[in-house]
C-alpha cells in the first residue's frame, strides 16, 4: 500500500466489501464514495447533527467523525442494509406511513439510531425514544411523527397489532363535532 | 451508476393493513382525504432517493468557491500560483467568466455567479477551483490567494440611513436603501381620530435561516453540442433553467435542470445560486461533470432566510374593540443583495389585513443593504415579523380593554369573500372555527389569566396565501402544468415541473390522477422537476403547489377522463356521463352487478387508444385576476387564504428568565386535507419551525473592535452553535385541521406548509406574559430579556424588554388609493407619478387572463382538436 | 464535505509504543519539543476522535502524525480494586459505558449523570473519559473554518495577535467544556500520566490530583507535558455516594449535542449529625479551567447543609466565575445563573437525589 493508503475489507450489511482509500478518510466518505451505498447522508461533517449515524458492533456512532482505517474487524450496518429481501424493517414500514420521513434527509441516521435502541429496549417510553434519538437533528418533522412511528415498530417488533391512533393519522376531532 | 432520471422506481403498493382509510359518506373518494403512505416514503426510508450529492459521473471532478474573507472591498488580485500545483488541480473561474449579472427578481438583476470586481459580505464567492478530488479542490481553494481593497462597511438598518456613500449597490431607491414603499388605504386619519384608544409598540425579530440538513449540491453534466444538464437541490428548477440560461449565454434549450428531492428548503433553495452557476460553467470549460456541493458554513452564506425587521404598529380601536385604521412601519436589513427583498418587503405589509376588519391602512417599509449575507424567503416570507407585531399587540389591547383576547378577535374578524382595505380578494375564512377549536382544546376562556404564577397560555392567529398570485417575472403564461401520457399498458405517466422537497408534492400530484382516474397510486408513473421533459411548474414557494399544480393535475386528470369515458361509453353503449372510475375500473355506476357494464381501467385505455390514437392530455392552472391595481398590488394576491390559530401554554422560572414551551395546540384551515397524515406533518413541522425561531434560532452577526479591524462576520455559522430544537426541545402538539372545501382549490384544498408558523411566536410572547406578566416584544425570547423586563417590573418600570426607537426615515411618496368601502377601483389616485419612479413596473399590472377566460379558451381549443 | 486533511495514522498496540512516538523515539516524527516551541504539534494522540478530527478539519488543529490509543489492550478497562475501593477508569473507555457503568452508577451518580449529559447519544459511543478531559478549550473566535478565521485575522490561540473576547487580554479567554473534569475535580479523583523513559523501551509515571492537571490559560490550558499519556482516572473510595452527596447541574441551550455554558459540580461530606466536614464547589466552562469554588466549599464546613447556608455558598461561588462572550447565552447572564446553579446543586445534595438540570426550568 503506498504512503497515506490504507484497504481493507469491510463488515458492511453483512457482506464483505473490500476498498482501497486515503488513510485519511472518514467511514462516511467511505461508504458513500468507495463503497457505493450513499443512503448515509452528512449534514455538518464536524458531529454536530447526527445525520451520517451508523451502526458499528451494533451502536450507533457518527460515520463523519471515525476514521475507516479503524473498522477493521468492526460489524457495519447502514441503512442499506435495514430491509429483510424486498420487505420494509418495522421502522421502515412505520415511519414511511406516518410521513415521519418528509424530506427524507435525516432519516437513515434516524433509523439506524432507533434500531439500536429497539435492540436494546424493545418498549422504550417516550422519553426514552427522545433520548435516545436527542443527538438526531430534524428540520422538517417537528420529531413527533419519528416518535409515533418509532412506537408503532417497537409495537410490531414485539410482535403485537399496531394500528396508528386515529388522532395520529387525522389530527385531534374538533371540539363540537364529535361523534 | 444508474440512470439518473428520478421516479423510475416503482411506487409502493398501498395496501397496507397499518392504514385504515376513514370511509368517507357521499361518494367514496380512495385517496383524497386518505393518510395514504407518501408516494417517495419507500425510497426515503431506504436510502434511495437520490439527492444531489449522491449522483455521481464518469470523469466527475470536484469544485469549491474562494469566498471573500473581507465584508466590503474591491478586489486587487487573485493569485492561482500556489493553487496550480495542488496535484489533482484542473483549473479555475473568476467573475471575468460570469460576467452576466442575474437574481431571482427581473427588478434586483445584482448578482453574479462570481464577484468581477466588488465583494460585498465575508462569504461573497470571488473565484472557482476544480480538482479531481473534493480533498484536493479544497486544498487548492484554501491555496488562492485574493488581495482586497477595504470599503467602508454598513451591519445594520441605522447605519445604512446614515451612510448613503459609498453605496452597496448603484442601484435602489435611495442611497443604501434597497427598497421603500409607502401606500395607504382608506382614510387612516380619520380611523385615529374615530377611536377610542390608540396603541403603540415597537417589536424587533432577529433574522434566522432555514437550516435545511441537506447541504446545497449542484452537479452539471455537460454534453455534446453546447448542452448541459444540471442536476441541483433547488426548489425553484424554473427559475434556475431562465439563470443558466441568462448567465450561461446559451439558449434555454440547451440547458436541463433537474432539481432532486431536497433534503428540506423552506425557501432556502428558491434563489438561483453562484454555485450552480459556477457548477454548470465549470462542466462546459472542462468538458467533464462537475460536482459542488456546499459545506455547512457555506449554507449560512447562500442564506435567503428571514430579514431582521424592526416594526412600529399604531393600531387605533372602539373601547368595543373594533379596529378603525392600522399603521404599520418596517425596517428590514436585507444583506448585500436583493434576492426576493423586494417582494419581502412587500410582504411584510401586505397580509396585515386578511385576518382581522381593518377598514383604514398605511404601510410603510424600507428594505437596507448591508454587509451580510443577503436575506430572503423563509416558511411564511415577510409576514411572520408583522403577525409577530400585530398578534402581541392584540394581546396588549385585550388585556387594556379587559376583553378576554379570544373574544376580542372572534368579533372584528374579516368575513368570508369580502375584499381588504389594500384590495385582497378573500375567499373561504374559517378563522372562527380555527379560534374555537384551540380555545376549548386548551381551555383558554377559563385557565388564561387563572394559571398559577410561572404557568401561561398566549393565543395568536395567522394566515397565508396559497400561491403567490403573480409569477416572479411578467408573463401571459400558466403557473402550472401538468401532462399525461397514458397508453395501452394501463400505465398513468404524470409530467410536472414540481419540485418535491420533502412537503410532500409528489403524493399531492399522485393523489389527485389516480382519484380522477380511479387507480392505484402503483399505476402512475411521475416525472417532475426536469426543464426538459415535464411542463413548467414555478417551483415550490408561496406555498402555491397544493393549489396551483393540483389545479393543473385535475384538470389534466379530467381531460383524460373525460377521453377514456367517451370510447368505453360508446363500446359498452352507456351515456359517458353514467361511468365511474374506480378501484382500477371503468363501469356503469348505475349497474354495478353487471360485469358486462364494465372494462379494467387498461382495457378502457385500450379502447379510448383505438378511438382517439395516442392519448396524451393537459392542464394548466392560471390564478384568477385580482382586483388591486395599484404599484405593489402584485404582491399579496393569492387564489385564497389558509387561516391558522394556536394556543401555547409556558412554563416560565422567574428567578432566571428561562421558559420552555409545555403544549401547543394549532388549528389550521386548510380547506380540506388530501393527505391528512401528511398534512399533518406539515403543521407540526410548521409549529417546530416557529418555536425554533421564538426559543432559540437567530443568524447573528458581529464586528470586532473598529479600530483594530474591519471585519463583520457570522457569528456562529455552524450547526452547534445557530441553535435548533432537538427531540427533547419539543413540546407535545393538538393538531386540529380545520376542514371547509374552498372553491378555488382542488377537492376545496388550502395550503399547509408555511401557514402554521406564523401564530407560534406571539403565542408564545403572549403566554409568557400570561405566566409572569413581563412582555419581550422581540424575538428569539432569551432568558435574559425576560428576566431584565422582569427586574424593569420589580423597580416600578415598563416590564417590557424590546426596541426602543425605530429608525428614522423618510419612506417617500405615499401612494393613496381609496379601499372597496371607499368606493374605489383598485388603483391610486396619484398612481402616475409614482409610476415615474416604479420598481415594480410591470408585476403589479394583472393583466392575466381569469382562469376562467383560460378554462374557455382553452376547452375551446381542445373540443376543436377533439372534434378533428 | 468538509474533510479532513492527510496524515500519517499510526493506531498504537501498547502505551509503550505510543509513548515512544510522542517522544520522537518511534515511527512518528519527534514532536515534544516543536510543540514545546508553539511549533503546530507534528504529533497528536487520539482516541475518540469526537474532538480532534472537527479541530482538524476545521484547520485550527494540524499534525502529521496521529497515533490512537483505541487499539491498545485493557486501556479502556473500569475496574475495582474491591467492592468499595476505587474505581479506576481506562483514558479510552467509551463515555456511554462510564455512563452505563453499573459500579460507577450506584457509587458516583452525578459523576455518571455529568458523563450521560456529555454531547449526544451517539458521541457518547465514539468520546472517551480521557478525551473528555484534555478536550481543547472553546471559543466562538476559535471553534470555526479556516476561512471564516482568516476573515478576523485568526485570535490569540491560534495564529493570531489578539483575544477578540477581550481585546485587552494578555491571555487567551478560550473556556473549558468538559463535564467530566469538574465532577471528577469535585470528587477528588487522580489522574495517571505515562511517559517515555530511558531508551529501553520504559516508561514512567506520575499520579496527579486532577485539579493539577488544568491551568487557567486557553492555549496552554493543560500542565501534562506533550509526551505525556493520560492513561487513567482514578475515583477515590471516600467519594463513593455511602460517604458523599454529589449532584451536577449543567446549564446548556437544548436537551441534547451543547456543551455546557456553566456547570455546577458539588460534592459534600457530612457527619452523622449532617454537619458537613468538606465540600467541594466546582465550575465548568466560566474560566479556562474547571473554577473551584473554595470559599464556598468552606462556608459549608461546620454547617448544616440548610437554605441558609446553600445560598450563602452559591454566593461566594458566583465571585470565582469569569464568563465572558465566547459561547451561547449572555454572559453577564451566565453569569448571573452560576448562584442558581449552585445552589440548585446543592439543594440536590440535601435531598440525596441526584439534581441535574440544563436548560430545564425547574417548577
Amino acid at each position: 500500500m503506498p504512503p497515506g493508503w490504507t484497504s481493507l475489507i469491510f463488515d458492511v450489511n453483512g457482506e464483505s466489501r473490500a476498498a482501497i482509500f486515503p488513510t485519511h478518510h472518514t467511514l462516511l466518505e467511505v461508504l458513500r464514495e468507495e463503497l457505493a451505498l450513499p443512503g448515509t447522508k452528512h449534514g455538518c461533517e464536524l458531529g454536530e447533527c447526527g445525520t451520517c449515524a451508523v451502526l458499528v458492533d451494533g451502536r450507533p456512532i457518527l460515520s463523519c467523525l471515525a476514521l475507516a482505517a479503524d473498522m477493521k474487524g468492526k460489524k457495519i450496518e447502514t441503512v442499506e442494509g435495514l430491509q429483510n429481501g424486498n420487505t420494509l424493517h418495522p421502522l421502515q414500514q412505520t415511519m414511511a406511513d406516518l410521513g415521519a420521513a418528509q424530506c427524507g434527509y435525516c432519516t437513515p441516521g434516524i433509523l439506524m439510531t432507533a434500531k439500536a435502541l429497539l435492540t436494546e429496549n424493545p418498549s422504550p417510553t417516550d422519553g426514552e425514544i427522545r433520548a435516545a434519538l436527542a443527538g438526531n437533528l430534524c428540520r422538517c418533522t417537528g420529531y413527533h411523527k419519528i416518535v409515533e412511528a418509532i412506537e408503532g415498530a417497537a409495537a410490531l417488533l414485539r410482535g403485537e397489532d399496531w394500528v396508528a391512533p386515529r388522532e395520529v393519522l387525522y389530527g385531534a376531532v374538533e371540539p363540537g363535532r364529535e361523534g | 451508476m444508474a440512470e439518473p432520471l428520478r421516479k423510475e422506481d416503482p411506487i409502493d403498493l398501498i395496501e397496507d393493513p397499518l392504514l385504515d382509510p376513514e370511509p368517507a359518506t357521499e361518494r367514496p373518494l380512495r385517496w383524497i382525504g386518505t393518510p395514504f403512505r407518501r408516494v417517495d416514503g419507500r425510497a426515503k426510508v431506504t436510502g434511495t432517493t437520490k439527492f444531489a450529492d449522491d449522483l455521481t459521473f464518469p470523469r466527475m471532478c470536484h469544485v469549491k468557491l474562494v469566498r471573500s474573507r473581507i465584508p466590503h472591498g474591491t478586489i486587487r488580485s487573485i493569485d492561482f500560483s500556489a493553487a496550480e500545483k495542488i496535484p489533482g488541480y484542473l483549473g479555475c473561474l473568476t467573475g471575468a467568466d460570469t460576467p452576466i449579472p442575474f437574481g431571482i427578481l427581473p427588478v434586483s438583476m445584482d448578482e453574479h455567479a462570481l464577484c468581477p470586481d466588488r465583494v460585498r459580505f465575508v462569504g461573497d464567492p470571488v473565484a472557482a477551483v476544480a480538482a479531481t478530488t473534493e480533498d484536493a479542490a479544497y486544498e487548492a481553494a484554501l491555496a488562492v490567494i485574493v488581495e482586497y481593497d477595504s470599503l467602508p462597511t454598513i451591519a445594520s438598518v441605522e447605519q445604512a440611513i446614515s451612510t448613503p456613500e459609498p453605496r452597496i449597490h448603484d442601484y435602489g431607491d435611495d442611497g443604501n436603501l434597497h427598497k421603500k414603499v409607502s401606500m395607504r388605504f382608506g382614510d387612516v386619519e380619520a380611523g385615529f381620530a374615530a377611536a377610542d384608544r390608540i396603541f403603540e409598540d415597537l417589536f424587533f425579530y432577529e433574522g434566522n435561516t432555514h437550516l435545511p440538513m441537506e447541504q446545497h449540491a449542484t452537479v452539471a453534466v455537460p454534453e455534446d453540442d453546447d448542452r448541459v444538464t444540471v442536476w441541483s437541490s433547488t426548489q425553484t428548477p424554473h427559475y434556475l433553467h431562465r439563470a443558466l440560461a441568462k448567465v450561461l449565454g446559451l439558449p434555454a434549450s440547451r440547458i436541463r435542470v433537474i432539481a432532486c428531492s431536497n433534503g428540506g428548503g423552506f425557501g432556502g433553495k428558491s434563489d438561483p445560486f453562484n454555485h450552480e452557476i459556477v457548477a454548470a460553467k465549470m462542466a462546459l470549460i472542462l468538458g467533464r461533470p462537475a460536482k459542488i456541493v456546499l459545506h455547512r458554513e457555506e449554507v449560512f452564506y447562500c442564506h435567503r432566510g428571514r430579514h431582521p425587521v424592526t416594526m412600529r404598529l399604531k393600531t387605533g380601536v372602539t373601547k368595543e374593540g373594533k379596529i378603525t385604521a392600522h399603521h404599520l412601519e418596517t425596517a428590514l436589513d436585507g444583506g448585500a443583495y436583493g434576492s426576493y427583498g423586494v417582494a419581502s418587503t412587500y410582504y411584510t405589509g401586505a397580509l396585515e389585513t386578511v385576518t382581522y376588519d381593518m377598514p383604514a391602512y398605511q404601510f410603510d417599509g424600507i428594505r437596507a443593504f448591508t454587509n451580510k449575507p443577503p436575506c430572503g424567503p423563509k416558511r411564511g416570507h415577510g409576514t411572520p415579523q408583522p403577525r409577530f407585531g400585530l398578534e402581541v399587540q392584540l394581546d396588549k389591547i385585550a388585556v387594556a380593554l379587559g376583553q378576554n383576547p379570544a373574544d376580542l378577535r372572534l368579533q372584528m374578524l374579516v368575513a368570508p369573500e369580502s375584499i381588504t382595505a389594500n384590495w385582497l380578494q378573500l375567499h373561504s375564512v374559517s378563522l372562527d372555527r380555527c379560534i374555537e377549536a384551540v380555545v376549548t382544546g386548551s381551555g383558554y376562556r377559563e385557565r388564561w389569566g387563572n394559571l398559577p404564577e410561572g404557568r401561561g397560555l398566549g393565543l395568536a392567529c395567522g394566515s397565508y396565501l396559497c400561491g403567490a398570485g403573480l409569477p416572479i417575472y411578467w408573463n401571459h403564461m400558466p403557473q402550472s402544468g401538468v401532462q399525461l401520457k397514458i397508453d395501452r399498458s394501463g400505465c398513468v405517466a404524470v409530467f410536472c415541473g414540481e419540485a418535491e422537497i420533502g412537503q410532500g408534492s409528489d403524493s399531492v400530484l399522485a393523489g389527485i390522477v389516480a382519484e380522477v382516474l380511479g387507480v392505484d397510486l402503483s399505476d402512475l408513473r411521475l416525472c417532475v422537476a426536469d426543464t426538459d421533459l415535464t411542463p413548467v411548474d414555478l417551483g415550490s414557494y408561496s406555498s402555491r403547489v397544493t393549489l396551483m399544480m393540483g389545479n393543473a393535475a385535475l384538470q389534466a386528470a379530467e381531460r383524460a377522463r373525460d377521453l377514456i369515458a367517451k370510447a368505453v361509453g360508446d363500446q359498452l353503449e352507456v351515456p359517458a356521463d353514467r361511468l365511474v372510475f374506480a378501484e382500477r375500473r371503468v363501469f356503469d355506476a348505475s349497474d354495478p352487478s353487471n360485469p358486462e357494464k364494465g372494462l379494467t381501467f387498461q382495457d378502457a385505455v385500450i379502447a379510448a387508444e383505438a378511438r382517439f390514437g395516442t392519448l396524451g392530455t393537459v392542464g394548466s392552472y392560471i390564478p384568477p385576476r385580482s382586483p388591486g391595481k395599484y404599484r405593489g398590488a402584485g404582491v399579496g394576491p393569492s387564489p385564497t387564504y389558509s387561516y391558522s390559530a394556536s394556543v401555547v401554554e409556558v412554563e416560565v422560572d422567574p428567578q432566571t428568565g428561562l421558559w420552555r414551551p409545555v403544549h401547543v395546540w394549532i388549528a389550521h384551515d386548510i380547506g380540506r386535507a388530501l393527505n391528512p397524515v401528511l398534512a399533518i406533518g406539515q403543521v407540526e413541522g410548521g409549529v417546530y419551525m416557529g418555536l425554533g425561531e421564538v426559543m432559540m434560532e437567530e443568524q447573528a452577526f458581529r464586528r470586532l473592535p473598529r479600530h483594530l479591524s474591519n471585519a463583520l462576520v457570522h457569528k456562529f455559522p455552524s450547526m452547534l452553535e445557530y441553535k435548533s430544537p432537538t427531540f427533547l426541545d419539543m413540546p407535545p402538539v393538538t393538531t386540529y385541521l380545520i376542514e371547509d372545501p374552498d372553491p378555488q382549490g382542488p377537492y376545496g384544498a388550502k395550503e399547509v406548509g408555511q401557514g402554521p408558523l406564523l401564530p407560534i411566536l406571539p403565542a408564545v410572547a403572549n403566554a409568557i406574559y400570561d405566566a409572569v406578566g413581563a412582555r419581550v416584544d422581540q424575538v428569539p425570547i432569551h432568558p435574559h430579556m425576560v428576566l431584565k423586563a422582569l427586574d424593569a417590573k420589580k423597580k416600578g418600570g415598563e416590564p417590557r424588554y424590546g426596541p426602543k426607537s425605530f429608525p428614522e426615515v423618510d419612506f417617500g411618496e405615499t401612494l393613496i388609493v381609496p379601499t372597496p368601502a371607499q368606493g374605489g377601483n383598485g388603483t391610486a389616485i396619484n398612481e402616475f407619478r409614482s409610476k415615474l419612479r416604479s420598481g415594480m413596473r410591470g408585476v403589479a399590472t394583472g393583466t392575466m387572463s381569469t382562469r376562467d377566460e383560460a378554462l374557455r379558451q382553452k376547452k375551446a381549443l381542445t373540443t376543436k382538436l377533439e372534434d378533428r | 464535505m468538509l474533510r479532513l486533511p492527510a496524515f500519517d495514522y499510526i493506531a498504537a498496540q501498547s502505551i509503550e509504543e505510543a509513548a515512544a512516538i510522542l517522544s520522537g523515539e518511534g515511527a512518528g516524527e519527534g514532536s515534544a519539543e516543536a510543540a514545546a516551541q508553539g511549533q503546530p504539534s507534528p504529533v497528536r494522540l487520539v482516541a475518540g476522535g469526537t474532538d480532534l478530527w472537527p479541530n482538524m478539519k476545521r484547520r485550527h488543529q494540524s499534525a502529521k502524525t496521529v497515533v490512537s490509543l483505541m487499539e491498545i489492550p485493557g486501556l479502556s478497562d473500569i475496574q475495582a480494586t474491591h467492592p468499595q475501593g476505587e474505581i479506576r477508569i481506562g483514558a479510552t473507555a467509551l463515555l456511554s459505558d462510564v455512563a452505563n457503568h453499573p459500579q460507577i452508577r450506584t457509587r458516583y451518580p452525578a459523576f455518571a449523570e455529568a458523563v450521560d449529559s456529555i454531547s449526544s447519544p451517539p458521541l457518547r459511543n465514539m468520546g472517551t473519559i480521557g478525551g473528555n478531559l484534555c478536550l481543547d478549550t472553546r471559543c466562538t473566535y476559535y471553534n470555526q473554518t479556516e476561512d471564516w478565521r482568516r476573515s478576523i485575522d485568526y485570535c490569540l490561540k491560534e495564529k493570531g495577535k489578539t483575544c477578540w473576547v477581550a481585546t485587552s487580554s494578555p491571555k487567551c479567554l478560550a473556556h473549558t467544556a468538559s463535564d467530566a473534569a469538574p465532577m471528577l475535580q469535585a470528587l477528588g479523583a487522580r489522574v495517571r500520566l505515562v511517559s517515555r523513559e530511558g531508551a529501553g523501551g520504559g516508561t514512567t509515571e506520575r499520579t496527579i490530583p486532577i485539579g493539577e492537571l488544568y491551568r487557567n490559560d486557553g492555549i496552554d490550558y493543560l500542565t501534562k507535558r506533550p509526551d505525556e499519556i493520560l492513561t487513567e482516572i482514578l475515583l477515590p473510595a471516600e467519594a463513593d455516594a455511602a460517604h458523599c452527596r454529589s449532584a451536577f447541574w449543567k446549564l446548556r441551550r437544548r436537551g441534547s449535542i451543547d456543551f455546557a455554558v456553566l456547570s455546577a459540580a458539588v460534592a459534600v461530606w457530612v457527619d452523622a449529625g449532617g454537619v458537613v466536614t468538606k465540600a467541594s464547589v466546582v465550575l465548568g466552562a466560566v474560566a479556562s479551567c474547571p473554577s473551584v469554588a473554595e470559599e464556598a466549599g468552606a462556608a459549608l464546613v461546620g454547617k448544616k447543609l440548610t437554605e441558609e447556608s446553600v445560598k450563602e455558598a452559591a454566593g461566594l461561588a458566583r465571585r470565582v466565575a469569569t464568563p465572558f462572550d465566547n459561547t451561547d447565552f449572555q454572559a453577564q447572564w451566565r453569569g448571573a445563573m452560576v448562584e442558581v446553579w449552585v445552589a440548585g446543586a446543592l439543594r440536590g445534595c440535601t435531598a440525596g437525589d441526584i439534581g441535574y438540570g440544563s436548560d430545564r426550568v425547574h417548577g
